[in-house]
């Protein structure tokens, strides 16, 4: 027996090493680095031990700032991409020919990589001296007045990120949905149906209690993953992420660490168990609220 | 209300692309419904039966022919205007909502006028639930319930919006066998009481038998005969009717008619006035041997079943082509088991001829 | 009237059937433009030439003089080929290391007996629900202190590990019936062969799913890359794109940048197409992003 715990931990064992030295002692790190004060990273010393950071980092207009646009960014990207995507996975799911082509159409943005096709938004959006960029001359053809969307106003900036982001997450969640959609048993709506259910009725009363589970994944992961928004915004406004006034809570994590702007672990272990706490209350109000919504 | 079929035809396009052929899953149905009766619509599966429900419901759409309710054209009505129930095999119930609410569901969908008041839902909804029983359970949800329970759920809320035809689909298989005993004697006081046209559909020639006041055989599609439960059990119109009804199923030996008479292996066993001469197929009921020591037909014995209120004889026939020869007599008959032989004569209106190419009927004079 | 009623209802029947499924289809392509148009996009404008380009204030939805030469400088202007080549061998390491870690330990927790096990496994489950934003602060720290910076171990080392495919792994090796596994001792194999000869070809569904996921996320990873490399001889192809457009071509050759952008993204599209029915099966049993 103790020969076959001992092999079993060696099984074990590659995991155990490298969970143990970049997850757990990463984990309890963080919260150290946090709680030391004026921490000096070239001589790895610090003067005391309290909450400084945290009022610090709560104080610093860049991150208030980064709070409001995450805040703006969650607010209206998760329920906006959740009711798109549940209103295309509906048409998705009564249609038979092209189903399967615009299933694989949408999933696209999934693979793609996110710095990249950023660009392709960036210059879309941008307007300069020689051009106006796609986006404007279509504005024009309304009659509508251009706009800088990169390096214009906040609306506009705010516009475009939103915009991008949406375009980002909302191949999982089609994916999700549809196949949700797809595992109701098909015998509901027929039984709806010849119970003269219109099919508004079908859809709030039948198909979306049955898909509740899906739903609420996608709103709980949706919450998440708009918190930790970053790369879409480096890929769309540029690495100076404050100087475009469009830095996001994880973005000012990794500008404390490094950069022109870094060298503090101790306020980017500060603002990331902020943004820890933030995520970890809304997901259990998401949890407390879908437990009273969810029939399963 | 009356349903007609009219040369009702589904076919199926074929999405498998190995076999060219389309799928004829409905072939030319017509007939008749009476007002008020309950059919049961029997074959084995995969005949189409339940297509023709969904025909009837019109969750489907023929690929030809017409379907009426009364003297109305449904044929291209959608299936919330055709007001029918229909009883799902898997039941359907809806698993986020109570009974109540599930039994209320259709009639919350009724629009303008003929949307009923709260209290009258309410009492609608509890007059159903009383029909079925199930009115001490209100407030559970179907995932609470036991299979029958769920089963009488399910035809309240058929009920509820008192519709023109009920349809049932395979309403009995999912249960076990003690309650499919009972639930088939409710479905059939049920139907009693409302008074609606009902048509249920099964592979259960027992149920369909016991319940129905006509039931309607169909193989592949195809309709094969129609008529009082007694009566296509009696006269079958062909071998596959004959082979599908009747447990323990019917003897089929290979025969010959020569002059009016049958034989059996060379063996005259039968007088068949009328019958003309050639190659049959031989149907005997297991009621339609009895044990006769001067008996024309002579069987190798294998054992007795001794059943109490009969008996069975189990043997065997060279000329048999399905398998074990049983047939049932009264207890009252003793049959010497130390005989390796024993001798029956056939009761004529239990013997049934079929033509040997077509399995259609060969008719006698059995009197 | 009856008769006349009924045809009414047949007839608008049929009519809002035919509607709702026009306003459906012109719903989902409307849906599919927005997706594809960015791709469109980025390939027109990689194949328009420089001063094609720049000479278009309102912008051409085709060309009609296609060019390569962007792309050859996409590759010769900035190495873009080395973000490449750095790309494939990260991605090829961190995905073979991953399986050498991950596979056992989900052979571990799934087939073998140990004291514990229980519990070790529900920390791991823990640990699932752990962001990455706070544990890469120390990490950064760790590799630098380590002087690991610009380097591939500092790269792979802390990309390796994903606690939810050891659980996906551990789910299906379950599955594979204990009967198999006694038979295979009977026939005297050891635990390890089992594992090889048996195990893993059943689950090769599985693994391939893991793989192909491990495979997207290390060619689009970006946030780790950036924090641990400066030296543009480490770059990734994210970090590559990011440094093009920041200071590549100089800030106007849009042709080159995009052209640049259809190279890196062309790989994953060309596995997507190619794994699609996988793929998407794959991250609907357990992938997230967004």
């Amino acid at each position: 027996m103790k020969g076959k715990n001992l092999k079993s931990w060696l099984y074990l064992l590659p995991a155990v090493i490298f969970l143990a030295c970049f997850m757990v002692y990463p984990l309890v790190d963080v919260v150290v680095y946090s709680l030391e004060e004026g921490y000096n990273s070239a001589s790895q010393t610090y003067t005391g031990v309290g909450i400084y950071n945290f009022s610090y980092v709560l104080r610093d207009p860049y991150f208030l700032q980064a709070v409001k646009n995450t805040l703006i960014l969650v607010v209206i990207t998760v329920p906006l991409s959740t009711g798109l995507a549940l209103l295309i996975s509906v048409g998705l799911s009564s249609i038979k020919k092209l189903r399967e082509l615009f299933q694989t159409v949408y999933f696209l943005p999934y693979v793609t990589n996110t710095l990249a096709v950023g660009l392709v938004f960036m210059i879309l959006f941008k307007k300069t001296a020689y051009t106006d960029g796609l986006v404007n001359l279509m504005i024009s053809w309304f009659g509508g007045q251009g706009v800088d969307f990169i390096d214009g106003p906040y609306w506009a900036k705010m516009f475009v990120l939103c915009f991008y982001t949406l375009w980002i997450v909302m191949p999982f969640k089609i994916l999700i949905l549809t196949s949700a959609l797809a595992s109701v048993n098909k015998n509901y709506y027929d039984a709806a149906k010849l119970d003269a259910a219109t099919p508004w009725r079908i859809f709030t009363r039948i198909t979306l209690p049955m898909i509740s589970p899906s739903v609420f994944y996608l709103i709980i992961t949706g919450f998440i993953g708009a918190f930790k928004a970053y790369s879409d915004a480096v890929a769309l406004f540029g690495v100076n992420l404050n100087a475009a006034g469009m830095n996001t809570i994880v973005g000012y994590v990794y500008d404390m660490l490094y950069g022109n702007s870094g060298g503090y672990p101790s306020y980017a272990s500060a603002a990331a168990l902020i943004l820890f706490a933030i995520v970890f209350t809304i997901t259990c109000i998401n949890l407390t609220v879908s437990r009273d919504h969810v029939y399963y | 209300m009356k349903v007609v079929l009219k040369n009702l035809t589904k076919i199926f396009p074929n999405r498998n692309k190995k076999i060219h052929s389309d799928v004829i899953a409905v072939s030319d149905f017509d007939f008749e419904i009476p007002d008020g009766k309950l059919i049961g619509l029997l074959g084995p599966s995969g005949c189409g039966k339940s297509t023709v429900l969904n025909l009837i419901s019109g969750l489907e759409t023929p690929t030809k022919g017409r379907i009426l309710f009364g003297d109305d054209d449904v044929t291209d009505l959608p299936p919330e205007n055709r007001g029918v129930g229909l009883v799902f095999q898997n039941y359907a119930l809806y698993p986020h909502m109570t009974v109540r609410q599930n039994i209320m569901f259709p009639l919350q969908n009724l629009k303008g006028d003929k949307k009923p008041s709260k209290e009258e839902m309410e009492r609608r909804v509890l007059e159903a639930a009383k029909l079925v029983q199930i009115d001490h359970l209100m407030d559970r949800k179907p995932s609470e319930m036991s299979g029958g329970q769920q089963q009488r759920v399910a035809i309240a809320r058929a009920l509820v919006k008192m519709p023109a035809v009920l349809l049932l689909d395979e309403p009995l298989s999912n249960l076990d066998a003690r309650l499919r005993l009972q639930t088939r004697e409710e479905l059939r006081r049920i139907q009693r009481e409302t008074g609606i046209t009902t048509i249920f559909v099964t592979h259960d020639q027992e149920e369909a038998m016991s319940i129905s006041d006509m039931i309607v055989v169909m193989e592949t599609g195809v309709m094969q005969q129609m008529g009082a439960p007694q009566t296509v059990y009696d006269d079958p119109v062909n071998l596959f009717v004959a082979k599908f009804l009747g447990t323990p199923p019917i003897n089929v030996f290979a025969g010959e008619v020569k002059g009016e008479t049958l034989y059996l292996g060379g063996t005259a066993v039968l007088s068949v006035p009328g019958a003309p001469d050639g190659a049959v197929t031989v149907g005997v009921r297991p009621e339609g041997f009895i044990l006769d020591e001067t008996g024309p037909f002579e069987g190798a014995l294998s054992r007795v079943e001794v059943m109490g209120r009969d008996t069975s004889v189990i043997f065997t026939h060279p000329q048999c082509v399905s398998g074990d020869i049983r047939a049932i007599i009264s207890a009252e008959n003793r049959v010497d088991e130390s005989k390796p032989a024993v001798r029956f004569s056939l009761k004529p209106h239990k013997t049934h001829l079929f033509a040997a190419d077509t399995g259609e009927r060969v008719r006698f004079k059995d009197r | 009237m009856e008769e006349r009623d009924f045809e009414k209802i047949e007839r608008s029947a049929a009519a809002r059937r035919r509607l709702k499924s026009a306003v459906t289809y012109l719903l989902l392509a409307l849906w599919a433009l927005m997706v594809l148009f960015p791709f469109y996009w980025m390939i027109l404008s990689s194949v328009k030439s420089y001063s094609a380009y720049n000479s278009e204030y309102i912008p051409a939805f085709i060309t009609l003089s296609p060019t390569l030469q962007n792309y050859f400088d996409a590759f010769t202007a900035v190495p873009l080929g080395r973000y490449f080549l750095n790309t494939a061998l990260f991605t090829l390491l961190t995905t073979g290391i991953m399986l050498v870690v991950v596979i056992p330990a989900a052979y571990a927790f799934a087939r073998l007996e140990f004291k514990g096990k229980n519990a070790v496994f529900a920390l791991f489950l823990s640990l699932m629900m752990i962001p990455n934003e706070l544990v890469i602060i120390t990490n950064f720290v760790t590799i630098t202190d380590l002087g690991l910076r610009n380097s591939f171990p500092g790269l792979i080392l802390p990309s390796v590990m994903s606690v939810f495919y050891i659980y996906l792994l551990k789910e299906n090796f379950e599955q594979v019936p204990d009967e198999l596994y006694k038979a295979a001792k009977v026939d005297g194999t050891s635990d390890f062969g089992y594992l090889v000869k048996v195990m893993l070809p059943i689950c090769r569904p599985t693994v391939v799913t893991i793989i192909i996921l491990k495979v997207i996320e290390c060619w689009n990873s970006y946030v780790w890359p950036r924090l641990i490399t400066d030296d543009s001889a480490y770059f990734l192809v994210s970090n590559g794109i990011q440094e093009i457009r920041e200071n590549g071509f100089g800030r106007e050759n849009i042709p080159a940048m995009m052209a640049a952008v259809v190279v890196i993204s062309v790989p994953l599209i060309i596995l997507f197409l190619v794994f699609h029915r996988k793929i998407m099966e794959g991250v609907s049993r357990g992938g997230t992003k967004g």
